[in-house]
């Protein structure tokens, strides 16, 4: 068991990564050869980064656009934040301060986190609007973050597992280094499912968090006339000319 | 007459239930074989239409980063499916935002996705069909491309460049849209949409000066391609002779006649629409403004400035730069923009918008108004969609909607605001734009209008508004064409250059 979990920490991780950097990339790449800021827009980089920074961190527009899916997107979020920084303590030793002062909201985040997603989901399922436009796999996600909440917070409040012993493993990954891992099933559907989201991420909608800050309607500058905005693609048709 | 007529108000905005299949048909007039032809697309529907289609999607998807973003971006979140007009005239939900995109990326995921490639029922992936293609006209055909969705969606999902992006690929698959490419064709076989070759525009405008002589007493021009001039106003062509626009013309011609400006029109040019954009073909958009580059070339103009057009004034002051130079900041290698950008006056902002115009010589105190002469109404302002959420006037964020109506309290006592909800780039869009000024979709005009008029009848009640005022051609054409399907007068709709019309005090300068 020690040995496939480790196998699939390794293949989750890789899978993230590079899917993700790759698509990244790509985005960066594709050029945007229009000027398209969904205006009132910042005429400055300076306020683009603002906006996008409240974009991020605030979910303005949502906020403008619903409030009950402002409220619990947002609770969602911050709260799935802090869990992720909240487990930096089973991969560090000795544990980072801010990450040790942390660890109480962390716990209580994760209550939170789970009021968030069903929120969301009962949004999902109860508003027509909504369903109509849910597929499947807008449904699975939710639940297996649902599973991944609830499974994390039985195993704080409940039946509790031998954290130090999951936290050596988990360093000695780190280190190329495969010990042993507790066996109980919580653990493991937890870790199981955390695994396929990491897989997941790269392949699924899961893009909008890279995508919020590759899109044009967002992140251009309203200099239309300031500046000569010219992609690549576009300028060989002046050359052709 | 009319087999169309007006849904109900709701009594408080609440969200409209689900219709499915409310909406479903045909949609508007294919284009012909001619029509298509004239701007390089297949005369009709191609034989291999689905490798062609989704080869042109993928090629689209590598050329724009918008595209490409938001088929993957999407969470289904739902924050847009409430805030489009024509879902909430029509109840038809794929005229939900989210659903109208889905359209695409239904599509999109089945061949450019691992998880639509193996697993299309788990992420709602389908193959493209004939039937799908149908759709897609359809419902691509009930979208103005007016960017209210964007504004709400938290990753600023634009569903306008979605909708571009599907009416590129059925043009080049032989599924153009007659009403768009015709006026296309003639932008380009004539110099504007309504086909109004030199001769007869020279004729227009000259019958214009003797009427204007007529009322004011006063020898007001109305040039035509005079070299030398310092300003070429490009403007959209309804200007020269439909009902309200024609007053917002004479409007201009007074601002310029009251400050001596020297000023002329193209006839090269006669046309600031630019339904390139429309169609979402970026060729097309690019060679409609190139004529325009030309004629300033041509004419040897200091000034480029644009009438009252939404969209083209998006065009001018979003895309003008990048498409044919005219603006500020090209680099000093870059041949093709210096050319034009040498000639042009930097002192003011190229292209301004002639609200900016106006508005800069009343600041300057240039122009004299007799407020009074504008008692008679209680004003309101319409903001257009693509000024609103897809351009700006002056120097600060926002000046789109403050400069028109700093001039219209210039120039009227009576101003007032609709519902805020539905204002500054919140606005609604009139039902009418994004190249569905069309007849043969008066069902869907009527219908999409149904928010902003509920709001207006709500300031008429509240405030006895009875004038709308608008900056844009086609918000103009549509309002006077369906406010009567509404109760209303077809007048109640105008320029804000007809309200400076109204009011400019011409002296014996
Ligand atoms: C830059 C970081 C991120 C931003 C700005 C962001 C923003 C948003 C926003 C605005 C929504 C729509 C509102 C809502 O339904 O909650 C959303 C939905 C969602 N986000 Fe994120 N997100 C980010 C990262 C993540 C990450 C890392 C995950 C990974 C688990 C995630 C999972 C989800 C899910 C599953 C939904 C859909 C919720 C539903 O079905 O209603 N997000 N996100
Ligand atoms: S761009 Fe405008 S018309 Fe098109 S879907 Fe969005 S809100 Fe509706
Ligand atoms: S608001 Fe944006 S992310 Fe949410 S459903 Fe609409 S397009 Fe998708």
């Amino acid at each position: 068991m020690s040995m496939i979990f480790a196998i699939l920490f390794y293949l989750a991780t890789l899978l993230f990564v590079v899917g993700l950097l790759s698509r990244i990339k790509l985005y960066a790449q594709t050029p945007a050869p229009l000027k398209i800021p969904t205006t009132p827009a910042p005429t400055t980089k300076t306020g683009v980064a603002f906006r996008l920074t409240r974009e991020v961190v605030f979910f303005e527009s949502l906020f403008k656009a619903n409030l009950w899916t402002w409220a619990a997107g947002w609770l969602f979020h911050t709260s799935l934040l802090l869990v992720t920084l909240r487990h930096l303590r089973y991969f560090t030793d000795p544990v980072w301060g801010w990450v040790a002062f942390i660890q109480p909201f962390g716990i209580y985040a994760g209550i939170t986190m789970l009021l968030g997603l069903c929120g969301l989901w009962a949004r999902r399922l109860f508003v027509e609007r909504i369903r109509y436009i849910s597929t499947p796999s807008d449904h699975l996600w939710l639940v297996l973050l649902i599973v991944i909440a609830v499974t994390g917070l039985l195993m704080q409040f409940v039946a509790h597992t031998d954290v130090v012993a999951v936290k050596t493993y988990f360093l000695g990954l780190l280190h190329l280094d495969i010990g042993s891992l507790p066996s109980d099933a919580l653990l493991l559907l937890h870790l199981f499912l955390v695994f396929a989201l990491l897989a997941l991420f790269p392949l699924s909608k899961l893009l909008h968090a890279p995508g919020v800050f590759f899109s044009p309607t967002r992140n251009q500058t309203d200099d239309c006339r300031e500046h000569r905005h010219l992609s690549a693609w576009a300028g060989k048709l002046e050359s052709e000319k | 007459m009319a087999d169309y007529t007006a849904p109900a108000y709701r009594t408080i905005p609440i969200v409209p239930a689900l219709k499915p299949g409310a909406m479903e048909g045909k949609g508007p007039f294919i284009a012909n074989d001619k029509h298509q032809e004239a701007l390089g697309f297949p005369g009709q529907l191609v034989e291999d239409w689905h490798d062609k289609a989704i080869a042109k999607m993928g090629d689209l998807l590598g050329k724009f980063r918008s595209l490409r973003v938001y088929m993957d971006a999407c969470v289904h979140c739902g924050a847009c499916s409430d805030k489009c007009h024509y879902f909430i005239g029509t109840q038809d939900p794929k005229n939900m935002p989210v659903a109208r995109q889905d359209l695409m990326r239904s599509i999109y995921r089945r061949y450019f996705t691992f998880a639509g490639k193996y697993f299309p029922k788990l992420v709602g992936a389908r193959d493209l069909t004939r039937e799908v293609l149908d759709e897609w006209y359809n419902y691509y055909h009930q979208c103005s491309e007016c960017r209210r969705c964007s504004v709400f969606c938290p990753y600023g999902i634009d569903t306008a460049e979605v909708t571009m992006a599907a009416r590129e690929i059925l043009a080049s698959v032989g599924m153009g849209q007659k009403y768009s490419n015709e006026i296309i064709g003639k932008v380009h076989k004539i110099g504007n949409n309504l086909g109004l070759p030199e001769p007869a525009l020279r004729d227009t405008l000259e019958g214009l000066e003797e009427d204007v002589k007529e009322d004011t007493g006063l020898d007001i021009k109305f040039p035509l391609d005079v070299k030398g001039a310092e300003v070429l106003l490009i403007t959209p062509s309804a200007d020269f002779f439909a009902e309200p626009h024609i007053d917002g013309l004479i409007g201009y011609a007074k601002v310029f006649h009251a400050t001596g400006t020297s000023w002329t029109l193209s006839s090269m040019a006669s046309e600031g629409a630019n339904f390139g954009m429309f169609i979402g073909s970026y060729e097309q958009l690019r060679k409609i403004a190139l004529r325009i580059r030309e004629a300033a070339l041509e004419l040897g103009v200091k000034r480029i400035v644009v009438g009252e057009c939404g969209h083209a004034w998006r065009v001018a002051y979003s895309f003008w730069n990048t498409l044919s130079g005219v603006g500020d900041g090209a680099d000093e290698t870059d041949r093709f923009a210096q050319m034009l950008q040498k000639q042009l006056d930097h002192r003011y902002k190229q292209p301004t918008h002639i609200c900016e115009f106006t508005w800069d010589l009343i600041q300057r105190d240039a122009l004299k108004f007799d407020k009074s002469k504008n008692d008679r109404f209680v004003i309101t302002m319409h903001d257009s969609c693509n000024v609103a959420r897809g351009s700006r006037m002056g120097d600060l964020p926002g000046g789109q909607f403050e400069i028109p109506r700093n001039i219209i309290k210039a120039v009227a006592n009576n101003f007032v605001e609709m519902d805020a909800n539905t204002t500054r780039e919140r606005t609604f869009c009139c039902g009418g734009g994004g190249g569905l000024l069309t007849d043969d979709l008066m069902d869907l005009r009527v219908k999409g209008a149904l928010p902003r008029m509920e709001v207006l009848n709500q300031a008429v009640q509240e405030h006895g508004v009875n004038y709308m005022a608008a900056i844009c051609a086609i918000c103009k054409t549509q309002f006077s064409k369906i406010m009567p399907v509404y109760g209303f007068d077809r007048r109640m709709v105008g320029g804000v250059h007809q309200l400076v019309s109204n009011a400019i005090i011409l002296g014996d300068k």
